[in-house]
């Protein structure tokens, strides 16, 4: 049977067990003089026979979606007849593709070499004994839970601190799935960072100033060596991260202070959500406003002027950027400064100071470990902005502060690096990873140290 | 005395420029929102102004005489006949009689290139639904060439744009226009059709069943374990150091960059496990992992805007915890997670980057109708059109953003009204 038909068989099952097993713990309650005999509720003791009945095969079935194909595989290539043994990674993945794709019919079995021909056949039958075997142990499994189940099955039995156990384990189960998530990310970077600095030193990845990752198809072509230096895509990246900062840092924080401390209600209902808009936009919008529309309009006014500004420029997508985090930091702003308690406010204008006076030297300054940790969780977000970078900056890595300039960022690269054909272990794609892993750390000091900040000194005016 | 008349002035003469310092101040906090707003106002306008024309195609009205042996073909049952019948035929034909004085390989040429490549099997499919057509005649509006699309609405605006036309072709235009027989109707093609590499046969109807089947597949995993995870923390787990290490993660899952996800999916999900590429699973999957933070962050709000007092009357009456949470609490928290969970679905809508890392950039024809086939985005399709050379694609691209906005705007508008008309103040 496939996954699917076993799954809905499972279902079924589950289903057919609740409601025996609830009829029966009814049945054994009635002689006795109603369900008051019972430990507990009759449907715990369906739900019970239902959890036992499904959850190990559901398990079981998962195992098996997931290692199924790579168990056959690699049986069907040790049996592989001996001309045909592939020597390394890359030609080894073709004839597993060729021999799939013979056995799914795809490929027309004449003219093919008849060592592939066998293999395919060995393919097909695997598939089907591992098809019929895995059938035959979920419904087993399946079965002999709910027998497990029903032989547990009496008037005294505690059926509902069994079943709460279990959803007490899938419940910690789903919270762990975030820490599972983390644990991915970091094994999935560092596994490919590591096989890409065996081949590339991380000297070289880290202080190099070079960055061209055409690698050669050929030995004999021209500047195949292919040099991973990372300095220019870093300096990219910040290039147009400061930019987006001197747009969006005072944007956002005057509007902040603007909308906490004197605009009416009125102003306030309106304007907040207007502002907020442009968190909701998403990225690819801002990437087609920066290269259609900012682009051109700041290469012709530099035209105009007689300056040459490039049409990638780091401008465009920093200051389009800029505009993307207005609305991050005037949220979390507005909320540091309306946190700050109106009796320093209320000291200040008491003083006889002005109310500008009071949010210089006053709110200000009390909000400040806030408002820090909130420009660096901007910044955060500017370094790992993909979309408007890759649609609005270059691809050419330059090492330049000019913001006239075009420059390339570390996402870019990433997504340039990726989104082509080629095999998985080449330098150029485990490069990405290198690259991914640099995000990932930066990005995760910022937001750990912004976070501290925040929450540190946020409690000292509560 | 006169010290005192001294500071007096001074004070007086600073009064002004500390009122003058505040009245700049302000004004600069203005000049922040205005620039906000403005920048609001810009995207949007910016956005229609180029999109609003991809609604309507420009179409050309031709005398189509169905000739079966023009087409070469005698039964319409018949696919082999179908597949191998000269349809194309059908409208340069009807083209050529409507300008019977066009002679020269070059001008015959240019004169079919009026026409989109694919008004042919148009008209076969045209022909296909009304089989009595065959061998008859029948004006019918016929789609233009993209070019021709894009001269013809900026020639009605009074602003030709014929970069990419001929003299003749102009000249064409005009007699077209003169006898009425060319003229712009509703772009059924932009709402039925999938991608395309001809502007004016693209469409955003696969793009939207990718994005429908990415999202019910987010949906779908991340809601259960979104809110499961909440009740958890929120409810049962102890205070200790796994539950706070826990925390941390998710704090920190949420400010991740999202093309991240993207490497995990690639490396995990596609090298590891072998899901196939391209397909709403792995899309789903990798939006799942990357919306679950916001979701289970409002859903912990969410519960814990349950009064304590409900708790105890529960536990009050007798239910064991569990029953406690969820007969009583997760009723009354749904709303707020629910708002939680369309605006996670929203965010997913929107997301990009990293989707482009599994493989949804491919280019693809069919429409999606399943949760393993081939699927596309409506972003990733927006990425792609963005990045197209043809000049049409500007204006299809600002359409689908419009299509994608409004989709948004669909979703947060009902998330605000949903807090607004189910959420309980305690």
């Amino acid at each position: 049977m496939q996954a699917t038909d076993l799954l809905l068989s499972l279902i079924v099952l589950g289903l057919f067990s609740f409601y025996w097993s609830r009829g029966r713990s009814l049945a054994l309650a009635n002689p006795l003089g109603g369900i008051r005999n019972l430990h507990s509720l009759p449907s715990y003791y369906g739900l019970h026979a239902a959890l036992w009945c499904t959850l190990p095969a559901t398990f079981l079935l998962g195992i098996w979606l997931i290692f199924d194909e790579i168990v056959i595989n690699g049986m069907v290539m040790t049996d592989l007849s001996p001309e045909l043994i592939p020597s390394d990674n890359a030609s080894y993945n073709l004839i597993l593709n060729k021999v799939a794709n013979i056995a799914n019919g795809i490929l027309p079995r004449e003219d093919q070499p008849s060592g592939l021909l066998d293999a395919a056949d060995n393919m097909l039958s695997l598939n089907v004994v591992s098809q019929w075997s895995i059938t035959l142990l979920i419904i087993t499994l399946a079965m002999s839970g709910l027998a497990w189940s029903s032989h547990k099955l009496k008037v005294d039995f505690r059926a509902r601190p069994a079943v709460e156990r279990v959803m007490q384990n899938l419940l910690l189960a789903c919270a762990c799935v975030a820490i599972f998530t983390t644990l991915g990310i970091v094994f999935s970077v560092l596994f490919e960072s590591i096989q890409f600095f065996r081949s590339v030193p991380i000297y070289d990845f880290i202080f190099g100033l070079e960055w061209s990752p055409q690698t050669a198809i050929r030995e004999d072509q021209v500047g195949s060596s292919g040099s991973f230096g990372a300095i220019p895509l870093f300096v990219g990246t910040l290039l147009v991260s400061a930019v987006a900062m001197f747009i969006a840092v005072p944007i956002g924080l005057m509007s902040a202070i603007y909308l906490a401390e004197y605009a009416s209600d009125g102003v306030r209902t309106y304007a907040k959500p207007a502002l907020e808009v442009l968190a909701g936009i998403p990225t690819v919008v801002y990437g087609f406003f920066a290269a259609l529309t900012v682009a051109p309009f700041l290469r012709d006014l530099g035209a105009s002027v007689g300056l040459t500004i490039s049409s990638e420029s780091a401008l465009a997508a920093g200051g389009v950027m800029g505009i993307m985090i207005i609305p991050f930091i005037s949220s979390l702003a507005d909320d540091v400064i309306t946190a700050v308690p109106q009796s320093m406010r209320d000291g200040s204008l008491a003083m006889g100071a002005t109310q500008s006076e009071t949010i210089r030297k006053v709110v200000i300054p009390a909000a400040l470990p806030g408002i820090v940790g909130g420009i660096m969780l901007a910044i955060s977000r500017a370094i790992g902005e993909t979309m408007i970078v890759v649609m609005a900056a270059g691809l050419a890595a330059k090492l330049t502060a000019n913001p006239l300039e075009s420059v390339t960022t570390v996402t870019v690269q990433i997504v340039t690096l990726l989104t082509g054909d080629q095999e998985f272990d080449s330098p150029k794609t485990l490069a990405a990873f290198a690259l991914g892993l640099m995000l990932f750390t930066v990005t995760l000091l910022l937001n750990i140290f912004a976070l501290h900040i925040v929450k540190k000194y946020r409690e000292q005016y509560e | 005395m006169n010290n005192r008349s001294d500071t007096l002035s001074k004070i007086q003469h600073s009064l002004t420029r500390r009122n003058r310092a505040e009245a700049r101040f302000r004004w600069y906090g203005r000049c922040a929102i205005f620039i906000g707003l403005l920048a609001v106002a810009v995207l949007f306008f910016d956005i229609i102004s180029k999109g609003h024309g991809a609604f309507r195609a420009t179409y050309i009205k031709l005398d189509i005489h169905y000739d079966p042996e023009l087409i070469g073909i005698n039964n319409l049952a018949d696919n082999e006949q179908l597949s191998a019948g000269n349809w194309q035929a059908l409208s340069k034909t009807a083209l050529r009689n409507k300008f019977p004085d066009v002679s020269g390989r070059q001008d015959k040429r240019r004169l079919s290139k009026l026409l989109s490549n694919g008004a042919g099997f148009d008209l076969k499919d045209h022909l296909l639904a009304n089989p009595q057509l065959l061998g008859k005649k029948e004006s019918v509006w016929v789609l233009a060439d993209d070019d021709i699309d894009t001269y013809f609405k900026s020639w009605l605006d009074g602003d030709a744009y014929d970069a990419r036309m001929t003299a003749k072709q102009v000249q064409w235009i005009a007699q077209l226009h003169q006898e009425d027989l060319i003229a712009l109707k509703f772009n059924s093609n932009l709402f039925s059709r999938g991608d395309s590499r001809e502007p004016e046969q693209a469409g955003i109807r696969g793009a939207v069943m990718g994005s429908f089947l990415t999202l019910i597949m987010t949906l779908m995993l991340s809601f259960p374990i979104g809110v499961s995870a909440a009740i958890y923390l929120e409810e049962f787990a102890p205070k200790n150091r796994w539950t706070d290490f826990i925390e941390v993660n998710i704090n920190n899952l949420a400010a991740v960059p999202s093309i991240i996800f993207g490497l995990l999916g690639l490396a995990i999900f596609i090298n590891f496990f072998h899901v196939p590429r391209s397909v709403p699973i792995v899309g789903g999957l990798v939006l799942t992992l990357m919306t679950l933070p916001t979701i289970i962050i409002t859903s912990r709000a969410a519960i814990k805007s349950v009064p304590p007092s409900i708790r105890e009357a529960a536990l009050g009456m007798g239910a064991s915890k569990y029953q406690m949470v969820l007969h009583h609490v997760l009723p009354l928290a749904l709303p707020g997670m629910l708002t939680g969970a369309i605006i996670g679905m929203a965010q997913a809508l929107g997301e990009t980057a990293p989707l482009l890392m599994i493989g949804m950039v491919a280019f693809i024809v069919d429409i999606p109708n399943g949760f393993s086939d081939p699927a596309t985005v409506l972003p990733v399709q927006i990425f792609l059109w963005a990045d197209s050379p043809e000049r049409a694609f500007i204006e299809k691209t600002s359409a689908a953003i419009m299509v994608l906005l409004s989709f948004l705007i669909i979703m947060n508008t009902s998330a605000v009204w949903l807090r607004k008309r189910l959420e309980r103040r305690w």
